[in-house]
């Protein structure tokens, strides 16, 4: 398998923030339309795409929603103030590009502050380069939420860009649609909305799809960087298995069998224990009566930031895995 | 089985959040003697279900102890085979400094939580609790010979046997809720003496204390008409409010509060008075930390009660409770569901 | 009159009893349906001409409050708080305790007893309790139980120019606006519905929409306003007097972009004023109804209120009727079949 860098890059580079998934929905079915036998979009916005086959019935969840800032005040000169939508840092954010759904760039600073630990959303603006406020109206309204403008770039080795969380998981479930020819089990693959909100879409389609077993596809961080907190996770070390965040302990059955099919199938892995944070695993395990689920991560590093930076054969290695499991007799 | 000697068997198997299976062996073949059916469901709940005499509107009554414990995990081996590790569920660092541990690998491994020698420590150090990612496992064994023993993930229990202390107090680790559970086979036990006319759901459930997770799924598929959670409370010691406590060995809590059903409360009430059944009120205005919070919020809304067994130094591994309060609860519910009718039912539920 | 009837009323989240009965009254002859769920929720249902979308309007009826955890040997009353209050708005007021409403002070200890440092920090709860004039735990257990609820009394009163003060507006605010439509509205169909415990966790909301299964819902707010002079203006979550305000998203809720623009859409059409929450701080029953099942749109729209969560808050009347006349145009759209 190679790497399909374009995939990546239109993935990571396709506007949709938490709550208006509009332009990476039409983009995501646009790839996938040929390969699936049903797609609809439920009311929230998440997309649904079946393949059909006489097995369990599995739901694989990549979310494409991003984090951004939501709009909330114009002052008279012309800049905006915002809120965050999802977890962004203002280190992260300070002096970035953003950029609207309609093109508009915008540059991000700060009030002047003495002390720079005190930095906070409030006290930042965003600059459009517009002269007053009634220029400012005709180009974004109250509401509207900026992404930080795409910046892509890989070498043989590594992507490094925004939005890998979790474009990449999106790449993964992509790649999978298209490599599973005869499916063997009944798959729903969905394309979930407000997971950087809290696990939203999840929640309602997994409710919707009724799965016997659950996946999920999301980045997970690495403790492979200079002075990382202890996290026995790291680039080109493999697929990550999921054992817990706090959204989730995975059912265990079906995580040894996902390490037995990487096992069974020389795919590299890792076992990944991550003290925080949480997956759309999390939200589909508790729906109904109970859904048994695992999650698939790629590690990761810099997660939210700008900079975020994945290794291409783990990638790859993620894909293997998820279509042998998908291809595989899964018992519980 | 006495209850003592199914306390002991529950604590002394580690079961943390996630690895409830292990109590299967323990739990199926007691509570099958008195129930009709059990199940464990998807998510490793253990449902068993003793159904009511006569019970023509097929009424429905829930009991849900958790039977998870919280825990350690390993989360990364160091070069020299000492094991970094993480906590399962609300763990205070101060309280595992210096235990020893069971690491549950292939097979179990005994090691001890190390810690720096006081004479090494500088002055402002020793005031300073020491923090769950600087603390480390010797397991005795190097990386190398490790790798086959144990991976990350594996879970990590503190080694600690059952005791009994003096009168009708015990002491383990894990009582949390396995005191609970313990007073649902007592309630079983009573309840098979005694006519009923609800079906009732003994549930034990998993990941309580990771975010009570077992009690949302399991009585979504249960769909019962009441719903009564039954866990441990805060038992009084000296550095403790009183008002946020209850005393050991007066019986239990009765919880009042947003999560609670008031009619159905008040009924708790009564039926304790009327049998001379020792209680005490335990006050949460909102969703209380228990299954019930879970419950109640199930589906269209399911009438939650909550019960709670007084217990001292909770979530340390020495936990105290009083056998006496175990069985006062487990009477306490026995005679509360033999005292719901199909035709009380509906009138102790309406607003 | 009616909001007087409903913020006067004791409704602390998990006794909302009192305002039940209040609103069952109300409405009752105007409604097709109407029904008190396990949790306390009433959800009624007015019939009008078929509509491909089933539209839910929510209302909270609890306020926050205090309970009583403990009386002492000197009949004096400790208690907890119920939902979001700050400690410091608790001390040297006047309460109302239990069924029977008795009259009880939150005291404190004379200024002139108190060390210099003491003025600076915050009373907590702890140091607290309430005085009802008796003797000794004896006595004071003959008129209050553990558990009781705990209101602030406060007297509706109207001042100024068009304002209100009372305690509890919200949401009792809410449910005026909701029982409003509901008395007045003929033959558009759409669910009424009024939780309980929102303050304490959107407790009542989730299992609501679970029996309702709407595919709209507008949820009917009294929501923050800090409108003091010199603040920024992108500090200030609401302004009074600029009319209804609409949600953008909080903590529980990104708020349905196509939803919120129509709606204010109308309100331009109709030269209603209306304003944006800024904040996106707090939460409301939206939160759990658009996450019930397999997901529905939701909207929030809120009169802004001053000293939300006190004994004194504060809110507009010409706000009022600005949402209730924004309300009722999103109703009539809503007939067309144009929501």
């Amino acid at each position: 398998m190679k790497f399909n860098s374009q995939l990546m890059e239109e993935l990571v580079t396709t506007y949709g923030p938490s709550g208006n998934e509009d332009n990476i929905r039409i983009y995501i079915k646009e790839q996938i339309e040929d390969y699936v036998d049903k797609i609809e979009v439920d009311s929230l916005g998440n997309l649904i795409a079946r393949k059909k086959g006489n097995g369990k019935k599995i739901m694989i969840a990549a979310h494409m929603d991003q984090i951004g800032l939501m709009i909330t005040d114009i002052d008279k000169d012309g800049f905006l103030r915002f809120t965050n939508v999802g977890g962004i840092s203002p280190y992260i954010l300070m002096s970035q590009k953003v950029i609207f759904e309609n093109g508009r760039v915008g540059v991000v600073y700060v009030e002047p502050i003495e002390d720079i630990s005190k930095l906070k959303l409030s006290n930042m603006f965003i600059d459009i380069g517009v002269n007053n406020k009634e220029e400012a109206e005709n180009l974004v309204n109250i509401g509207d939420i900026c992404i930080y403008k795409p910046d892509y770039s890989e070498n043989d080795n590594v992507i490094h860009t925004r939005y890998l969380d979790d474009r990449v998981g999106c790449y993964v479930a992509i790649e999978a649609i298209k490599g599973i020819k005869n499916p063997k089990n009944d798959l729903y693959f969905v394309f979930t909305v407000q997971e950087e909100v809290g696990l939203r879409g999840a929640k309602t389609s997994a409710f919707k799809v009724e799965p016997d077993i659950g996946i999920a596809i999301d980045v997970t961080g690495s403790g492979d960087t200079p002075k990382a907190k202890t996290f026995a996770v790291g680039l080109n070390e493999g697929t990550a298995i999921k054992i817990k965040d706090n959204s989730i302990i995975t059912h265990p059955k079906l995580r040894e069998h996902m390490v037995n099919i990487a096992r069974n199938n020389d795919i590299p892995y890792q076992m990944e224990v991550l003290e925080h944070g949480g997956t759309d695993s999390g939200a589909i395990h508790l729906t109904k009566e109970g859904v048994p689920t695992g999650a698939i991560s790629i590690p990761t590093r810099y997660v939210h930031s700008t900079i975020e930076t994945a290794s291409k054969k783990d990638i790859l290695d993620s894909v293997k895995l998820l279509i042998k499991l998908l291809e595989s007799d899964i018992q519980l | 089985m006495d209850i003592k000697e199914l306390l002991e068997a529950l604590c002394n198997t580690n079961s943390i959040s996630g690895d409830e299976y292990r109590l299967e062996g323990i739990i199926m073949p007691v509570f099958k003697e008195f129930t009709d059916d059990i199940v464990v469901d998807k998510l490793g709940n253990i449902i068993a279900l003793k159904k009511g005499y006569n019970n023509k509107g097929n009424i429905k009554v829930m009991l849900a102890a958790h039977m998870d414990e919280i825990g350690l995990m390993v989360k990364h081996i160091e070069e020299n085979g000492f094991i970094r590790f993480t906590s399962i569920g609300g763990i205070d660092p101060r309280t595992i400094l210096g235990q020893e541990v069971i690491v549950h690998g292939k097979e179990n491994l005994f090691g001890v939580i190390g810690s720096k020698p006081p004479h090494l420590q500088e002055k402002d150090e020793i005031d300073r609790a020491i923090k769950i990612e600087d603390m480390t496992i010797d397991v005795g064994f190097t990386k190398e010979q490790l790798m086959n023993l144990i991976s990350i993930g594996d879970t990590i229990s503190i080694r600690r046997d059952f005791k009994t202390l003096q009168g009708n107090r015990i002491t383990a680790r894990a009582l949390d809720d396995k005191a609970g559970v313990a007073a649902m086979y007592e309630c079983i036990k009573e309840l098979s003496r005694l006519q009923h006319e609800p079906d009732v759901y003994f549930v034990s459930t998993v990941q309580e204390e990771v975010g009570v997770r077992g009690a949302f799924t399991s009585a979504y598929g249960i769909n019962p008409h009441i719903g009564i959670a039954i866990d441990v409370g805060f038992g009084a010691t000296p550095e403790l409010s009183k008002t946020d406590t209850l005393e050991m060995g007066k019986g239990p809590g009765i919880t009042i509060g947003g999560n609670i059903h008031p009619g159905l409360r008040k009924k708790l009430v009564d039926v304790a008075k009327d049998y001379n059944i020792p209680f005490q009120y335990e006050i949460a205005p909102g969703p209380t930390g228990t299954d019930g919070r879970a419950i109640q919020i199930t589906r269209e809304g399911i009438p939650t009660l909550c019960l709670s067994i007084p217990l001292r130094y909770m979530h340390t591994s020495v936990e105290v409770v009083d056998i006496l309060d175990i069985k006062n609860t487990a009477k306490l519910l026995a005679f509360f569901i033999t005292t719901i009718t199909n035709t009380n039912l509906e009138g102790l539920l309406c607003y | 009159m009616l909001l007087k009837k409903l913020t006067e009323a004791s409704g602390v989240s998990g006794n909302e009893k009192e305002v039940r009965n209040i609103i069952l009254d109300e409405i009752q002859d105007f409604v097709d349906d109407i029904k008190v769920d396990r949790l306390g929720n009433i959800i009624a249902y007015k019939k009008g001409k078929d509509n491909p979308k089933k539209l839910m309007i929510t209302a909270h009826m609890d306020e926050v409050g205090l309970m009583i955890t403990d009386i002492d040997d000197m009949g004096l009353l400790k208690f907890t708080t119920v939902g979001g209050i700050d400690k410091r708005i608790l001390v040297s007021k006047p309460v109302l305790i239990g069924d029977n409403k008795v009259l009880g002070v939150i005291g404190a200890k004379p200024i002139h007893l108190q060390k210099r440092e003491e003025w600076q920090n915050a009373l907590e709860i702890e140091q607290l309790y309430i005085d009802i004039g008796v003797n000794n735990k004896t006595e004071g257990e003959k008129l209050v139980s553990i558990g009781d609820y705990v209101i602030f009394n406060s007297q509706y009163v109207e001042f100024g120019d068009k304002l209100v003060k009372a305690k509890a507006l919200d949401n009792r605010v809410g449910c005026s606006l909701l029982i409003e439509l509901i008395k007045e509205i003929e033959d558009i169909g759409f669910y009424g519905v009024f939780t309980v415990m929102e303050e304490v966790g959107l407790v009542g909301a989730g299992p609501v929409a679970y029996t309702v299964e709407p595919d709209l819902s507008i949820i009917l707010e009294g929501t923050l306003c800090y409108d003091i002079p010199k603040l920024d203006s992108h500090l200030i979550p609401t302004h009074l007097n600029k009319g209804p305000a609409i949600s953008l998203m909080d903590r529980t809720t990104l708020f349905d972009m196509e939803f919120r623009k129509r709606i204010t859409k109308i309100a331009e059409e109709n030269h209603i004023p209306y304003q944006y929450r800024k904040s996106s701080m707090g939460g409301n029953d939206s939160g759990k109804i658009h996450t019930t099942k397999e997901g529905s749109v939701t909207a929030t729209i809120s009169v802004p209120c001053r000293n939300i969560h006190s004994p004194t808050s504060v809110m507009s009347k010409q706000d009022y009727e600005n949402t209730y006349k924004l309300l009722k145009t999103i109703l009539l759209e809503y007939e067309k079949g144009e929501l």
